[in-house]
């Protein structure tokens, strides 16, 4: 099916079936021929269409629309009686369409005049968006402040009084993020204790240090790579997991329903996860301390000459409980944040099924970035001297 | 449990405005937009997509709040309460949403129970019972341990029912009861309805643009147009009603159908 357009004298005949398949070759075509065609009062014959649906409709109604931007002047036949009916409800549905002349030989006069006035415009367009950008900041700080307080004081009375929450729900958090997650967190803390041994023993080798690797391990698990790594991991697996969740309720309207049977979303939904998190975390903290320790000792005995009871010897005595324990609570402060930014990101949801995904990406960026400023604020408290 | 004697109004709506958006880019949903629903009644509230069904709804429920305007509900101000008192009053009230909006995470029996469970002292055995009764009565026994996810879309709804019904509400607002079911099963739903309403004078606000639903129900009904009631009365007199509005919501066919949509 497609549609012919034959030029004779001042008549351009268009015959043949004018569907949304074949206008775009049949309008290429008319430009080419209204171009190359200097004459003006060109008159274009429909009278042998045999076919046409919207698209063909659209296409015909926007002939002299077409022809002004070319700077001619064409004039329009009718189309035959049979698809005219058609055509007509078309065009009234079809809004004007006002298309300025494209210039084909240069810049027009009054081009310029135009200029400043465009770049004033663009500037208030842009002052506009920095504006709403800021206010739209603002408010969602605000927010997450309200989200913060109140998720951390509904957890916090929670201890006293458990209404409002579903029994069993705590567990089935603790047993997702926890048990389900160690299996994947030992595994890279295994790796990243065998890569740090790696690492620490290519430098230290130099100065003959090979030795000191067990207590840079020891000390780089704990402090550092055990809480960070733990939390990241987290993040990435039980956060996303939590905003997608609150944001798809949002969607489904189940957030809405819980609030019209009187009953908290926070309380009901949040504060498990929470409690679920600043239990888990820690624990799994303390099992990838062990496990990172234990691959880089067995990278430190199969790669250097190191026996495994000196390496051993050593991992322990440069262990402080000390740094065990800013460890943990660096573990506690990093399952916090992570709950509390998903949530918030998953409440924050809007739009359909890519809202969801958006939630779950900023969630689990937001909170790698916040673990990150956190471990940091932790260093500075701790080791600063 | 306090209730309001003053008055017989169980919703009463004075000049509510509400709209979404920046006070610059402001689009008003309803504006100037009053109710009164009487003890016991059954309101359809019709109108055309967008007309500001769904957002009167959720502002007399409290999930969407006015710009001006008065809304009580069972004679309290449902706006000016503290969420402590909102959520009193809430529980003695039942929504079903338009997808039912059943937590997916739970079993239909525990959805239904979860009323129960956070706000009665029930024993868990008699929740149990209560749960599997009221399935049983709006058609879906043997369904409490399956998850929503495994249910029909029309089975969903009867669920989400049992459901508001979980704590005996005094009023039940329904957004769209039967949209998108088949016709047995969507009149199956406004029996239901109406047998909670003769039997136990609860109630029954519904959001409906089905016109064989409104027959059936056959209360009061309020049409919205643009944000404000376009007419107030008994669907009875609706029916023969010449305003315009009425005339092309009730007979789509017989005036300019190029407008419908």
């Amino acid at each position: 099916m497609t549609a012919r357009l034959e030029l004779s004298d001042d008549v351009l005949r268009v015959s043949g079936a004018l569907t949304v398949a074949s206008v775009a070759d049949a309008d290429a075509e008319l430009r080419r021929l209204l171009l190359t065609n200097p004459a003006s009062g060109l008159r274009i014959d429909l009278s042998t269409v045999d076919r046409i649906d919207t698209g063909g409709a659209v296409w015909v109604r926007r002939l002299p629309v077409v022809a002004a931007t070319l700077g001619r002047q064409i004039e329009v036949g009718h189309l035959p009686e049979s698809l005219l009916g058609f055509y007509e409800a078309v065009a009234k549905a079809s809004t004007e369409v006002v298309v300025e002349s494209e210039s084909e030989s240069g810049a027009k006069p009054g081009a310029e005049a135009h200029e400043p006035k465009q770049i004033e415009e663009t500037a208030e367009h842009l002052l506009d968006r920095v504006g709403d950008r800021a206010f739209r900041d603002v408010n969602a700080a605000l927010q997450f402040l309200y989200v913060m307080s109140d998720l951390t004081w509904a957890t916090f009375t929670s201890l006293f009084q458990q209404r409002g929450m579903r029994r069993g729900s705590f567990v089935e958090q603790a047993s997702i993020i926890g048990a389900q997650g160690l299996t994947i967190v030992t595994l890279v803390l295994f790796l990243v204790g065998g890569v740090s041994t790696l690492q620490a023993a290519a430098q230290l080798r130099q100065f003959g240090a090979n030795v000191l690797v067990a207590d840079l391990l020891a000390i780089g698990i704990t402090r550092e790579l055990g809480p960070l790594m733990t939390a990241i991991m987290i993040a990435g697996r039980s956060g996303s997991a939590f905003a997608a969740e609150i944001a798809t309720m949002k969607f489904t309207e189940e957030i809405d329903a819980l609030r019209t049977m009187a009953i908290d979303p926070l309380k009901l939904v949040a504060v498990p996860k929470m409690w679920a998190m600043l239990l888990s975390v820690p624990l799994l903290t303390i099992m990838a301390d062990f496990v990172g320790l234990l691959g880089g000792t067995v990278t430190g005995v199969l790669s250097l000459d190191i026996s495994p009871a000196t390496f051993f010897n050593r991992v322990t005595n440069a262990l402080l409980l000390k740094d065990i324990i800013t460890g943990l609570i660096k573990s506690l402060s990093f399952a916090w944040v992570i709950t509390i930014i998903s949530v918030f990101r998953g409440l924050q949801f809007r739009g359909g099924a890519a809202g969801v995904g958006n939630a779950t990406t900023s969630a689990v960026v937001s909170s790698i970035f916040a673990i990150i400023v956190l471990d940091l604020t932790w260093g500075l408290i701790f080791y600063l001297r | 449990m306090p209730t309001s004697t003053s008055s017989q109004a169980v919703v009463e709506v004075e000049n509510l405005c509400v709209s979404y958006g920046t006070d610059d880019d402001e689009h008003r949903v309803l504006d100037g937009v009053d109710v009164w629903v009487e003890d016991g009644a059954v309101l359809c509230i019709v109108g055309g997509s967008g007309c500001g069904k769904s957002t009167l709804l959720k502002t007399i429920i409290g999930l969407v709040s006015p710009k001006s305007g008065q809304v009580r509900l069972l004679g309290e101000p449902m706006h000016e309460l503290p969420e402590s008192e909102q959520a009193r009053l809430l529980k003695r009230v039942g929504v079903m949403f338009q997808y039912g909006a059943l937590l997916n995470s739970l079993t239909v029996g525990e959805n239904v129970a979860l009323p129960l469970q956070m706000h009665t002292e029930l024993a868990a055995d008699y929740v149990d019972d209560l749960v599997r009764t009221r399935l049983e009565l709006v058609g879906l026994g043997g369904t409490v341990n399956l998850l929503p996810s495994e249910l029909s879309g029309g089975m969903r709804k009867r669920a989400a029912l049992a459901r508001a019904m979980s704590l005996e509400p005094e009023i039940l607002f329904c957004d769209e009861p039967g949209a998108g079911l088949d016709p047995e099963t969507a009149a199956g739903i406004d029996r239901l309805l109406l047998s909670l309403n003769d039997q136990l004078g609860m109630g029954i606000v519904v959001v409906t643009h089905e016109l064989l639903s409104i027959d059936r129900l056959n209360g009061d009904l309020i049409m919205l147009d643009a944000g404000r009631v376009a007419y107030d009365g008994t669907v009875t007199d609706a029916r023969q009603s010449s305003l315009e509005g009425l005339k092309r919501f009730f007979h789509p066919d017989s005036t300019n159908a190029g407008s419908a949509g």
